[in-house]
């Protein structure tokens, strides 16, 4: 397997015309002020799950990219441990948050999300973690580690909808924006 | 019309598999998802679905035909299939795989093999109607590209 396999670390720019799009927060404000969607990496081991969220996603304009595990996902990140170089920061990569599974073989979402927390360029992602099963001991598990939302599958357009909230805004620190979705 | 007789036929094929639990309000927002430049939404997961249904029953098989069944392993496979089945709105498949878990809590082979066959039934219920569902879609969309 190479590092670098395209088919299996996807990203596409989400549907991004008309009334929706570049409103509320998350957006990007670059010089010439074009407000570009917020990115989301989506990380699941089943293909089914990983091209649902990626629609879900994209039906409410955001950039997707999705990676197969959380070892892809880190590897997007450059968070890998033999990485020789982790230069790469947040803002090169500009991602504004993180959806994983919790369960996966190898690493769970669980130990993704503490890997991206321990890391210094990428901890200020917002993570959220979503699993079928609803395991008490699981979601707070994962909330006290510091993923920001524990979401249950299967996810509806609304919830997506409501990520906006909690996406990391790149733009000049903006004053709180009011969650409306 | 031939338009009109297909679309009555394909809202009552609908209706029988929401009655008889083949699908749930799930499948409506896999519906909902698709659109003029997404037109092939229901059919790609779809196709995803039962590509993957079928590489877990072929697994499952090899591991129930072992001397020593790994029953964690099959409850892995079950819990995928249970997973993909359940954000599809594959609603008899899903409840079939909740039950083979059950079973497998007593690690009994022979219940456990039971299980496992309603759990393809379940599927190969649901993959012919599913089947015949996307052979009209696409009649109608054929007939409504002619019309044009």
């Amino acid at each position: 397997m190479s590092p670098s396999s395209p088919s299996k670390i996807s990203s596409n720019f989400g549907n991004n015309g008309g009334e929706g799009g570049g409103g509320g927060g998350g957006g990007i404000v670059d010089g010439s002020d074009q407000l570009e969607p917020p990115h989301v990496l989506a990380v699941d081991d089943s293909v089914i799950e990983r091209k649902l969220i990626e629609r879900l996603l994209k039906s409410s304009e955001y950039k997707v990219t999705t990676a197969e595990n959380g070892l892809r996902a880190l590897e997007y990140l450059g968070l890998l441990e033999d990485a020789k170089e982790n230069t790469l920061t947040n803002n090169d990569l500009k991602v504004s948050l993180v959806i994983t599974d919790y369960c996966m073989p190898g690493m769970t979402g669980y130990e993704l999300l503490k890997k991206i927390k321990e890391s210094s360029n990428f901890r200020e992602i917002p993570v959220v973690v979503m699993s079928s099963e609803k395991n008490p001991s699981r979601v707070e598990k994962c909330l006290e580690e510091g993923a920001l939302e524990f979401m249950f599958k299967p996810l509806q357009l609304s919830d997506v909808k409501r990520l906006r909230c909690h996406m990391m805004k790149f733009d000049e620190p903006c004053n709180e924006r009011l969650c409306v979705g | 019309m031939a338009s009109a007789a297909l679309n009555e036929q394909l809202a009552s094929l609908m209706d029988s598999m929401y009655q008889e639990g083949l699908l749930d309000e799930q499948f409506q927002q896999l519906q909902s998802l698709q659109d003029e430049s997404n037109p092939c939404f229901v059919m790609e997961v779809v196709t995803l679905f039962c590509d993957d249904a079928e590489r877990i029953f072929t697994e499952l098989d090899k591991l129930m035909s072992q001397p020593v069944v790994e029953f964690q392993q099959v409850d892995a496979y079950i819990h995928q299939l249970k997973g993909s089945s359940s954000s599809v709105g594959a609603q008899n498949v899903k409840l079939a795989c909740v039950q083979f878990r059950h079973s497998l809590e007593e690690n009994d082979r022979e219940g456990c093999l039971q299980a496992l066959n309603m759990v393809k039934r379940e599927y190969l219920h649901l993959r012919g109607k599913l089947e015949t569902m996307l052979q009209l879609e696409q009649r109608i969309q054929d007939y409504d590209k002619q019309k044009k």
